[in-house]
C-alpha cells in the first residue's frame, strides 16, 4: 500500500512572517556551536600564553570575525528571548501549593540571565 | 518500535539543559570576547584571564558549557536539516554527523580545558 504524501516546498517557511520566525529561531543553533568553536579557540590561546592570547584578539579585531559575532550575537539573543518565552509551558512551578503565574517564571529566568551575566563580567574584567 | 528503549528522551534533554545554559550564559560570554574585548572596549590581561581559566569552578563549567550546548546544537539542527531542508531521507547521515560532531566537540573541550 502506497500512502498519498503530499509534496513540500523546499522554502515552505518564506510563506508567512511567523515560519520565518521559527526557522531563525531553529538556526541560532548553528551560531552557539560557532560559538563554542570560539571559545575552545580562545581557551587554547590563553593556555598558550600572552602572545598567544594577543594574535587571538587580533584575529579576532578583524572586520569580518566581528560581522559574525554580532550576527551570531543577535541569533542567540534571540535564542534567548525565545526559550525563556516558552519556559512556562515547559515547566510547572508551584509555590504553597499554587501555581506560579506564567509572567512569574519568565520574569525569574531574565533576573537569573541578569545576574549570571553580571557575575561572567565582574570574574572577566575585575 | 520499543519506546522504552527509545533514546529521544535522553536527547531531548540534552536538548533542553543545553538550550538553558546557552541562553543564559552564551550572550554575555559572546558580547565580552566577541565584540567588547576586540574592539577594544576592555583589555583584561592575559595572566588575569589564565588564572580564571586554571580555576577548577571555571574548567567545570566552562566544560558543562560545551558539551550541553553542542548537544543543544545537534538536537536542534537536526530538525532544521529535517524540516527546513526537507531532509529526512537522510536522517542515517544527519544523525551520525549531528550527534558525533557533539561527541567530538565534547572530547575537544574536555582535552582543552583539562590541560590549559
Amino acid at each position: 500500500m502506497s500512502v498519498y504524501q503530499r509534496p513540500v516546498k523546499l522554502f515552505w517557511w518564506l510563506e508567512k512572517r511567523s515560519y520565518v520566525i521559527f526557522v531563525l529561531r531553529e538556526l541560532s543553533s548553528v551560531f552557539i556551536a560557532w560559538f563554542v568553536v570560539f571559545l575552545l579557540l580562545l581557551v587554547n590561546a590563553i593556555g598558550d600564553g600572552a602572545a598567544s592570547y594577543q594574535t587571538f584578539v587580533d584575529w579576532s579585531g578583524q572586520w569580518w570575525v566581528v560581522a559574525i559575532n554580532v550576527i551570531a550575537f543577535l541569533f542567540v539573543l534571540l535564542h534567548t528571548v525565545t526559550w525563556f518565552a516558552l519556559a512556562p509551558r515547559a515547566m510547572v512551578i508551584k509555590m504553597r501549593g499554587t501555581r506560579v503565574p506564567a509572567q512569574g517564571v519568565v520574569a525569574a529566568h531574565y533576573l537569573a540571565w541578569f545576574v549570571l551575566s553580571a557575575v561572567v563580567a565582574w570574574v572577566v574584567l575585575r | 518500535m520499543n519506546h522504552r528503549r527509545s533514546p529521544e528522551p535522553f536527547l531531548w534533554m540534552l536538548f533542553s539543559s543545553g538550550g538553558m545554559v546557552a541562553a543564559l550564559m552564551v550572550p554575555i560570554l559572546l558580547f565580552l570576547f566577541g565584540i567588547a574585548i576586540p574592539l577594544d572596549l576592555w583589555s583584561p590581561a592575559p595572566a588575569h584571564l589564565l588564572a580564571v581559566l586554571r580555576n577548577p569552578i571555571t574548567r567545570l563549567v566552562l566544560f558543562g558549557l560545551c558539551v550541553l550546548a553542542l548537544f543543544h546544537w545537534a538536537h536542534r539542527f537536526r530538525y532544521t536539516l529535517y524540516d527546513g531542508l526537507q531532509l529526512k531521507r537522510y536522517a542515517g547521515p544527519i544523525v551520525v554527523l549531528c550527534y558525533g560532531g557533539a561527541v567530538v566537540g565534547s572530547v575537544i573541550a574536555a582535552a582543552l580545558l583539562a590541560t590549559v
